[in-house]
């Protein structure tokens, strides 16, 4: 138990190691910095001073080694394109992110668990046909074209709600919030259904199949057989046992969420992390790029790791 | 005399013999096979025959009349004799004829993409499977990897990275095979866990066993005894990828970074039609995402329908 969970924590610091030497190749792809920072007029004490200054004389890895502690300090460098630490970028950009992941991640279960009893108990109601066969084609959908969608049905169509950008926010020292404002919370309905809906769909049809098995065990048919009202049974005898695997399946996309984040953000104009990535890929600003890179990764190792462990906690057959 | 005149019968044709077999049986028997097969088919021969269909090439700036601009479909230009199918862009660009040329590229970059992953992900699958010991686990270990993060976003961090490698000059003209190199290798793992659970299975057969008794080498019992039995999975993932290539490629080029502007895909002419959403002019969004739509999920199904027939359990 204890050698498992060693081999998966130094497993994952691995692969963040092989990651942060991706993000650290790439600031060495792009040529010599030197050549950029000094002037035509230079000679070659001024060219050795400067290297030996930044630390470019140093063998590649003990670069590599100060590059992966810096970014252990919140030190990623500075923007190309922006010319400010990319730290302080980061900190702007992630609350507008993480509020839209949190809003759709809340959608995407609220409605997913609801939907997904519905049709398990309704199974053969045209109702739960109709959203099961609607579900099947959002989930061919494109995220893209399903935010253009929506974009057109009640930005450009209806007029109800606004088509980009997050709408007014509070500034709570540092973090930025629209759930405090009618323009910031009217701004977030549609970029959370787009980036939520496929989440949505999952967790839906996860739960219908649930709930179609755990329907049939004898405990559901004798609580049925002791006279509980049926809403007891549905709620509390056969979603509770639906619950584990949901859970589960909601912990692993919501490093999805953040990676698709990007489309949306970049269809809603969402000043969010994702359309910063975006914006350095189109101008080719490594150290945005690196950092996002790295960021993600701790985010997707950690939520791997943690759903592992968890794994390990919860069925004791894995324990051995 | 039947018996001899079924022998002295010309061995049938592949066509007639696939036809024959329990997967023809199952086609022809499936409306959604023949519908979505028919679909993607007449699809991708719009694209290969384009310059044929098309009314104008919307890449050559003589053929383009300023004046022909937001002509909405089924109409004539304002100021010209000129008639539009589905309309025209800002610039007057036909816009069926820029959906025959954008798809073309979407196809080529999913073909190609989907391509190169099978490549990678069949020969690596294979020595997995075959070999075992380190090689297996070292592939196995960046799978998993891999398989951490979503495939669209490592498409993006590899088209980032080689964007960032290529020199500024090129970078517009080199777009497609870079996206083509960062869809290929995003895709590479599926092939690669399916080949190597199926070599698992068969490197234990008789005919390998027997294969390495008559002294074959590794490569030729890979590639010409074992490869062809592992085949059937990997077509219907090949299949089931081209969709996903396909969106992935559309959601790239839509992103900004992917097909550049001057060489536009699918996702690329949404993209330039979501700016023109708000003034009303529908048709230059419409008409190329309604395109993508029916490529991506007539090949969707289609590969939803080979996994089936395919699957031996089904039947």
């Amino acid at each position: 138990m204890l050698s498992y969970i060693i081999r998966r924590v130094l497993q994952s610091v691995l692969v963040l190691l092989i990651v942060g030497l991706v993000a650290f190749a790439m600031f060495t792809f792009m040529g010599d910095p030197i050549d950029n920072m000094l002037g035509q007029e230079r000679t070659q004490e001024d060219v050795d001073r400067l290297r030996a200054r930044l630390g470019l004389d140093q063998p590649f890895v003990v670069q590599y080694v100060k590059f992966i502690l810096s970014a252990l300090q919140g030190n990623f460098g500075v923007s190309y394109e922006q010319g400010r630490p990319v730290a302080q970028i980061l900190a702007e950009r992630a609350p507008a992110t993480l509020e839209l992941a949190l809003v759709s991640g809340v959608f995407a279960l609220g409605a997913g668990i609801v939907l997904g009893v519905f049709t398990a108990i309704r199974r053969n109601g045209f109702m739960a046909q109709m959203v099961m066969t609607i579900s099947l084609v959002g989930v061919s959908l494109p995220t893209f074209l399903i935010g253009i969608l929506l974009i057109y049905l009640f930005s450009v169509e209806l007029d109800w709600l606004p088509s980009f950008g997050r709408g007014e926010v509070v500034d709570l020292g540092g973090w930025t919030t629209g759930f405090l404002t009618t323009s910031g919370l009217r701004a977030l309905i549609l970029p959370a259904i787009t980036l939520g809906l496929y989440q949505m769909t999952l967790i839906m049809r996860l739960v219908r199949s649930q709930m179609l098995e755990v329907l049939r065990q004898d405990y559901v048919r004798f609580a049925r057989a002791r006279g509980l009202p049926e809403r007891a049974v549905l709620f509390r005898h056969a979603l509770k046992n639906t619950m584990v695997p949901v859970i589960t399946v909601a912990g692993l996309q919501l490093g999805s969420i953040i990676a698709f984040a990007i489309i949306t953000e970049t269809v809603f104009q969402w000043p969010g992390v994702g359309l910063l990535f975006i914006n350095a890929i189109q101008f080719v600003d490594i150290p945005v790029m690196a950092a996002y890179l790295m960021l993600i990764s701790v985010m997707f190792v950690g939520i791997n790791l943690l759903v592992d462990l968890l794994y390990v906690a919860i069925d004791p057959r894995l324990r051995t | 005399m039947t018996t001899s005149s079924e022998q002295t019968a010309k061995p049938k044709s592949m066509l007639a013999r696939a036809w024959d077999s329990d997967v023809g049986y199952s086609f022809r028997h499936s409306p959604v096979a023949i519908i979505s097969s028919t679909v993607a088919l007449l699809l991708i021969l719009a694209a290969v025959f384009a310059p044929l269909l098309a009314v104008m090439n919307p890449f050559d700036p003589a053929s383009l009349n300023l004046l022909n601009g937001f002509t909405p479909p089924l109409s004539q230009a304002e100021f010209s004799p000129d008639w539009f199918l589905l309309g025209t862009d800002d610039q007057g660009r036909d816009v069926y004829s820029t959906i025959l040329y954008g798809m073309r590229i979407s196809l080529f970059v999913g073909f190609a993409a989907v391509a190169l992953g099978m490549v990678i992900g069949i020969t690596l699958g294979l020595i997995s499977g075959y070999f075992g010991g380190w090689a297996d686990a070292i592939i196995m270990r960046i799978a998993d990897v891999q398989l951490t993060f979503p495939s669209i976003l490592v498409a993006m961090l590899i088209f980032g990275v080689a964007k960032g490698v290529t020199p500024v000059e090129y970078r517009d003209q080199l777009a497609i095979w870079v996206l083509i190199l960062a869809i290929g290798l995003s895709d590479w793992v599926q092939f690669a866990r399916v080949v190597r659970g199926a070599t698992l299975v068969e490197k234990n057969k008789e005919y390998v066993q027997a294969a390495r008794l008559m002294g074959r080498g590794a490569l030729p019992i890979l590639f010409r005894h074992i490869l062809p039995n592992v085949m059937s999975p990997v077509l219907v993932i090949a299949t089931i990828s081209l969709a996903l290539a396909i969106i992935a490629e559309a959601t790239l080029s839509f992103l900004g970074v992917g097909a550049p502007a001057t060489q536009p895909s699918l996702g690329t002419l949404i993209r330039i039609g979501q700016g023109f959403l708000f003034s009303g002019e529908w048709w230059i969004l419409v008409f190329p995402a309604v395109t993508l739509l029916a490529l991506a999920l007539s090949v969707n199904l289609l590969g939803d329908w080979l996994r089936d027939a395919l699957n031996p359990k089904l039947r």
